[in-house]
């Protein structure tokens, strides 16, 4: 459905994408995941033809966005960081703008009452969007990326600035757009895509550093391979012990803190749950744990993980394992491309 | 483009500056029209009417178009227009003719004023029709101006100054003529003069010339806001 290659863009000297090739099949819903400034923005930017690509080419639905542009931009629905709403318009005035700005032939009035029951805005069709509230604006604004029901929907951004209830909301509503449209996400909130996504795409400074089904991602991150554990007893003894342990790949001193205890930081090699064993190994040298703590893999440890590899791992080839930077840079090691 | 026209026109009418534009143009207008004509006894002229007219544009229509892109950059509303499956030439066709019709109907609503004119006198109808036809069209320029000036900024404040200097080099560059030296340069100020061009409309003459020169200028300043669209999309 989408089809990205080579896309290449520069502002002067400085590259904001440098070369990024993927493509998004049919009734996918893909995560653009990257931090600030990654370029996230611009490649959909790009993808909706508010921008030109440097080289390289983006096609929608089989049409190049560069080539033919109206025809392409009309199997597009695009939802921008900062939803585009003209303020002054009331929210049925607005979404009948859009209707006739994007030439729609589907019927008027059932086209926009079922947009708006999809989005839940039915309520405030008639009121100022000024005067709307975040929330609002940004269901309107997916509203507006309904309209002519484009097979491709794009989302930058669609939960910043929203409320924990909202966010949730317009999740939902996004795994629900997903059953009859592709969806791109761009986001810099893991958990969002986690929640809503079939596949992740990560991006940092304008290359995309993993590709992976969402289930592969989450497996790199499963909490239990990271764990802070406080132990009572002497650092001297219970640091070879806990290193000991089949299974354990790396061990850190974090603090000591009350009763006398010490906090761990303990690593387990993939695919191993460590926290039996080190239960039984301490407990048979009489050393109690008095807390164990999942701490997962953060948003940046990945970056910090796929983004510190070597150059030539970078592409991530089938069965390779990359030696990786955690926290505070000490290795672990993580698979990404199972 | 419709729909981009039709917004573009409304919005004219729910922020005061639709309101602002057709009060100001027609007090002046107003007061111009009887200083000149109605009040100058023996000295009256729709000539002279006209040619300050003229001078009124460059205060009165960037009030118009200062908002056209500008505010679209300023609320980012850019975007659902340069995603949306329309070409860059029809979104600034239809700011162009939103900002135009405004204008046009507020300025032949102005005409009226000549009703007074009729019963006082007979004064002679095809020289004020070609004086009409030649606003109408140096409106146009000026617009158009003031699209590309918009077009390049995302302050309307900056948009409305810019514009304003511009009509009035276009405007004034005869008079400016009087400290030039070189022969060369005050035939090209001259030639690209909208005021020099609009004096043979008031001494009764329909100067075909002017009139593509004036649609010329029109297109141009149009087509190279096309082209700043363009280039900030490639940039």
């Amino acid at each position: 459905m989408i089809q990205i290659e080579n896309l290449v863009k520069k502002y002067g000297d400085k590259t904001a994408v440098g070369g990024i090739t993927f493509s998004v099949e049919e009734g996918e819903i893909v995560g653009f995941l990257g931090p600030n400034g990654a370029g996230k923005t611009t490649t959909m930017s790009i993808i909706t033809g508010c921008l030109s690509a440097t080289s390289g080419r983006a096609l929608i639905n089989g049409i190049d966005i560069l080539e033919n542009p109206i025809e392409a931009k009309r199997n597009i629905g695009y939802l921008p960081e900062q939803p585009p709403l003209y303020l002054e318009m009331t929210v049925k005035e607005y979404l009948n703008f859009i209707y006739d700005m994007r030439s729609c032939k589907l019927d008027r009035e059932k086209h926009l009452k079922d947009i708006c029951d999809t989005v839940k805005i039915s309520d405030v069709l008639n009121r100022v969007i000024r005067n709307l509230s975040k929330g609002y604006r940004q269901r309107v604004g997916i509203a507006q990326a309904l309209i002519n029901n484009p097979k491709v929907i794009i989302f930058d951004e669609p939960t910043v600035g929203l409320d924990p209830k909202q966010i949730i909301e317009i999740r939902n509503l996004i795994k629900a757009l997903g059953k009859n449209h592709t969806v791109i996400l761009s986001t810099h909130i893991l958990p969002e895509v986690q929640a809503v996504c079939d596949r992740i795409v990560i991006i940092n400074k304008g290359k995309i550093v993993a590709n992976e089904k969402t289930e592969n991602i989450s497996k790199i991150i499963d909490g239990n391979r990271r764990l802070n554990v406080k132990v009572c007893g002497p650092q001297k003894d219970v640091l070879p012990l806990i290193r000991s342990i089949p299974g354990v790949s790396y061990v850190d001193v974090l603090g000591t803190h009350e009763l006398e205890s010490t906090a761990y930081l303990v690593e387990s090699e993939p695919g191993i749950d460590i926290r039996k064993p080190l239960f039984n190994t301490l407990a048979s040298k009489n050393y109690a744990i008095i807390g164990i703590e999942a701490l997962g893999i953060n948003l940046e440890d990945i970056f910090i993980a796929v983004v510190d590899t070597p150059e030539e791992s970078k592409k991530g080839k089938k069965g390779s394992k990359k030696s990786i930077l955690a926290k505070k840079g000490k290795k672990i090691e993580i698979d990404l491309s199972k | 483009m419709f729909a981009i026209y039709k917004r573009e026109l409304r919005s004219y009418f729910v922020s005061p500056i639709g309101y602002i534009f057709i009060a100001a143009f027609l007090c002046v207008s107003g007061i111009l029209f009887s200083v000149t004509t109605i009040q100058a006894g023996q000295a009256s002229s729709v000539g002279s009417y006209f040619s300050l007219l003229l001078m009124v544009f460059i205060i009165v229509l960037p009030l118009l178009t200062m908002k056209l892109f500008s505010d679209e950059r300023r609320l980012r509303t850019e975007s659902l227009l340069l995603s949306a499956p329309v070409s860059l030439m029809s979104m600034v066709l239809a700011k162009f003719f939103a900002a135009y019709t405004v204008f046009a109907g507020t300025f032949l609503f102005s005409c009226l004023d000549f009703i007074a004119l009729y019963t006082h006198g007979e004064p002679n109808t095809a020289v004020i029709l070609g004086n009409v036809i030649a606003i109408l069209l140096v409106g146009a320029a000026c617009i158009a101006i003031g699209v590309f000036v918009s077009s390049l900024t995302e302050n309307q404040l900056i948009a409305a100054i810019g514009t304003m200097l511009i009509i009035a080099f276009f405007v004034f560059t005869t008079v400016l003529n009087t400290y030039i030296d070189s022969y060369a340069l005050r035939a090209v100020f001259n030639w690209i003069s909208i005021f020099g061009r609009f004096v043979n409309f008031t001494y009764g003459y329909f100067d075909f010339s002017a009139i593509l020169y004036y649609i010329s200028l029109s297109f141009v300043f149009l087509f190279v806001t096309v082209r700043i669209y363009e280039k900030r999309r490639w940039s």
